[in-house]
């Protein structure tokens, strides 16, 4: 038997992680996957909750989560291949242009 | 007991991939952290007893999408990170304040009596249970992310396509 929140806090322990790997990355490659930890941390929070309140609608929404975070890398990985094709570059920093 | 020497294990095996993903600076170092976090993030679902839950973070997260980042990551052949200026207000303002709310976060999360205690298996969601619930009551979400994952296909093909290419190609054929 362990309390809820060591859950809790893991999860939200993995969402910092995102939001600074977010924030200090500067390769785009690597702020993408900071957005997939954010993601995973989320859906720690989801699992811990439907067990608290003993509803499994929430491991289903963990299962859309999951879903939507596929949809997500397949465009964001085809928009970060683009972007290397025109500036040949994976800084965000020089990825400063609207236009490709 | 059990539940605990897991939990600790395996969750200290997360936070290290998790610090590890931030302090590495080749993008290939930090995606196999990031396997490593998804790995034990299964196990921790599964002590919560959510079976379904973990094999799909596995097979859909560690091995699908995590496959796509790694064939990106070679097909591009990103080197190390360069580490330039960004920008001063996200280092000044952005990671104090994030850090000063997660740390907020677990002290009221640690000071509230109310939070329940969980054992292993807490909430049992086998396929067969997910399954009837996501099959009644979530069908039209289900069935309107088959089709958010057919846009998301199309999508991809269109942006990384060159029209320029194909149009090469064809007229050769006809040549």
């Amino acid at each position: 038997m362990i309390p809820l929140s060591a859950y809790l806090i893991l999860s939200g322990f993995l969402f910092v992680c995102g939001v600074l790997g977010f924030l200090i990355k500067r390769n785009i490659i690597t702020i993408f996957m900071s957005i997939e930890l954010m993601l995973n941390g989320v859906n720690l929070s989801f699992v811990a909750f439907a067990a608290q309140w003993h509803a499994l609608s929430g491991q289903v929404f963990v299962f859309f989560v999951m879903v939507v975070a596929a949809a997500e890398a397949a465009v964001g990985l085809a928009i970060i291949i683009a972007v290397y094709r025109t500036r040949e570059t994976l800084n965000v920093d020089q990825v400063n242009l609207l236009k490709l | 007991m059990l539940h605990l020497i897991l939990f600790s294990i395996f969750g200290a095996v997360c936070v290290a991939g998790a610090v590890n993903l931030l302090v590495q600076s080749h993008p290939i170092n930090s995606a196999l952290s990031l396997i490593v976090v998804m790995a034990s993030l299964a196990v921790e679902y599964l002590l919560l007893g959510a079976e379904f839950v973990a094999a799909v973070q596995v097979i859909v997260y560690a091995g699908a999408i995590m496959v796509l980042f790694l064939i990106t990551i070679m097909l591009l052949n990103a080197g190390a990170e360069e580490r330039t200026k960004g920008s001063r207000v996200a280092t000044l303002l952005g990671v104090p304040g994030v850090v000063i709310g997660g740390v907020l976060v677990a002290w009221t999360l640690l000071h509230r009596s109310d939070l329940p205690m969980v054992s292993i298996g807490a909430l049992k969601g086998d396929p067969s249970s997910i399954a009837r619930l996501l099959f009644h009551d979530f069908l039209l979400p289900f069935e309107v992310t088959s089709v958010l994952i057919l846009i998301a296909i199309m999508g991809a093909v269109v942006l990384v396509s060159r029209p320029e290419v194909i149009a090469r190609g064809s007229r050769k054929d006809e040549q």
